[in-house]
């Protein structure tokens, strides 16, 4: 048996890289200091795999899935290559010279959870920081539509609320206030709780900003809030040291979406008239970020990235996945370490059965289950290394802890051998 | 039948059953659901672990109702990610590529003896052919 650690987890965007794992007879048999979802990714990872790829669910050799795989994207007029949030960076670098030889679109899952985020940071900026520095200096934390306890089990303890830093040693020196429309198992542990009414995190963040300038509100209520309390927060955030607003998909799918991103930038920045703020977004998969940092280098763009002109452009709500779906667009997709018919609409779920699908999974999914060809891939992370981005966008270096099951390639390995037969295919 | 306002959103059994795999039983029970406000389960007169039928102008699904742990949420329902919250969503996007997935209208109602859809005849609803 060994043991290996420090390693990175590739399940959330909190990327964990103090675990602990023992390794017998090629396979994870224990998992130290991971969170319940951890544990179960590190030891499960062969649960419902796919060990041969497939065409119209027959099995064939990986070469044959290859050769259609290239025929279909060569043959198609607009395909769309979308998922990319759970693989390595290096996979993703690889998949943006496969979207502009065959003059695609390329989107991230980034566009159905933090897509809007960066739409409000593109419109006012953002001001931010390592989650380092937030364990070390932060003494007021704010998680605003995130529920941490569920989604990023960890975050709190190693990086935010309770964690033991330089300056702040630990729960007892912050104050911890939590937003949210239920009161969630994240809220049950804040020092203060504001219950919002759904579809209003734009008004009180606009009041709450109004606040922090003006002091006095003119209105009784906002938001279900009544204005004392919301006077009272920001006098609050006024008089901390250093302040972090964490925020979730409770602000990115709401009422005002983007608008509500750019309500809490400005937000943060009228505070830091007063006082130092930062504001961190609580990426979901391990590597969204990655999927936004590698398209946003190579291309200019972090999603929804349009190569049909020959050139990168990018229109939200037209080049984004459920947009081109929807419109019945795209005449062929490519989906990589992604499920989107488990996530999306249905019309667009209609829309994508209607057409070829290849997907690189090591998992069955209900996307493997109306792709034409299906290639399975190694568990980044678990099988094969690469690197990730963690959501306050410091890259990360993955391990391959055991072997994949023979014949089974990585998604960059996979991924590298259709680039290369699609250039001698369209050369 | 009552209204409410549908969110959708990450749970920790989600994440853990996610990893057992799509097709799994855990992951039908841990997102097959439709966690409510104990007040809200009582108008309905459905207990936890009984059916209803979740319906937004987009679709409708039958899923397993439970009392929140995380309530009080009267007049707000959640369901997490995953093909049975997909089907009650729109896929309008308002210019960001971003389909509404919380704040929704939604109406529930009891049904009990209804059948819960496995992911296979779920998808086979939603695109009408087999998969």
């Amino acid at each position: 048996m060994k043991t290996v650690r420090n390693v990175v987890c590739p399940f959330c965007g909190s990327l964990c890289d103090d675990i602990e794992v023992d390794i017998e007879d090629n396979r994870v048999v224990k998992v130290r200091k991971g969170c319940a979802i951890s544990a179960t990714k590190f030891t499960k990872y062969n649960e419902e795999r796919i060990y041969k790829p497939r065409i119209d669910g027959r099995e064939v050799s990986l070469e044959e899935a290859i050769n259609e795989a290239v025929e279909i994207l060569a043959n198609a007029k607009y395909p769309a290559l979308y998922g990319w949030s759970c693989t390595s960076t290096e996979a993703i670098n690889i998949g943006i010279e496969i979207a502009e030889l065959v003059g695609g679109v390329m989107d991230n899952t980034a566009s159905v959870c933090h897509g809007p985020t960066i739409l409000g940071e593109q419109d006012a900026g953002i001001s931010t920081c390592t989650l380092g520095q937030v364990k070390n200096r932060a003494e007021l934390i704010i998680y605003w539509g995130c529920n941490p306890a569920h989604a990023h089990p960890r975050h709190m303890a190693r990086y935010s609320a309770a964690s033991r830093g330089r300056f702040v040693k630990g729960r007892k020196e912050r104050t911890v206030i939590v937003v949210d429309v239920r009161k969630t198992h994240t809220a049950k542990t804040a020092d203060i709780f504001i219950q919002i009414k759904p579809n209003s995190d734009f008004e009180l963040l606009t009041a709450l900003r109004w606040a922090v300038k003006n002091g006095e509100l003119e209105q009784e209520e906002i938001a279900g809030i009544p204005a004392e309390k919301i006077e009272e927060l920001a006098d609050m955030l006024i008089s901390c040291r250093f302040g972090a607003l964490f925020f979730g998909l409770g602000l990115t799918m709401s009422a005002g979406k983007a608008r509500n991103i750019e309500a809490a930038v400005n937000l943060v920045r009228e505070l830091n008239n007063y006082t130092k703020f930062v504001m961190v977004p609580m990426r979901g998969h391990f590597n969204v970020t990655g999927a936004n940092e590698v398209m946003a280098w190579a291309t200019g763009f972090p999603f929804a990235v349009d190569f049909s002109r020959g050139y990168p452009f990018y229109n939200p709500g037209d080049t984004t996945f459920v947009d081109v779906l929807t419109r019945g667009d795209c005449d062929a997709a490519l989906i990589v370490a992604s499920d989107p018919v488990s996530g999306f609409p249905a019309e667009a779920i209609r829309n994508l059965a209607k057409i070829p699908v290849i997907t690189l999974d090591p998992h069955e999914t209900l996307t493997t289950m109306i792709s034409k060809v299906v290639i399975p891939t190694a568990v980044v992370g678990i099988e094969a290394e690469g690197s990730a981005y963690r959501m306050d966008a410091v890259p990360l270096r993955l391990k391959k802890l055991v072997e994949p099951p023979p014949g089974i390639l990585s998604d960059e390995e996979v991924l590298k051998m259709i680039l290369k037969k699609l250039k001698e295919r369209v050369k | 039948m009552i209204k409410v306002i549908l969110i959708t959103g990450r749970s920790l059994n989600q994440g853990v059953s996610k990893e057992l795999g799509k097709f799994s039983k855990e992951y039908m029970e841990k997102v097959a659901v439709c966690e409510l406000d104990p007040e809200d389960l009582k108008l309905l007169g459905v207990s936890s672990g009984q059916n209803v039928k979740v319906k937004t102008k987009y679709g409708e699904v039958v899923v397993k109702a439970t009392e929140s742990t995380q309530a009080p949420h009267k007049g707000i329902a959640f369901i997490p990610y995953g093909p049975w919250a997909s089907i009650l969503m729109p896929s309008a996007t308002e210019s960001t590529g971003m389909p509404s997935l919380k704040g929704i209208e939604a109406t529930i109602e009891p049904a009990k003896d209804e059948e819960i859809l496995d992911p296979e005849k779920l998808i086979k609803m939603v695109v009408g052919r087999e998969p």
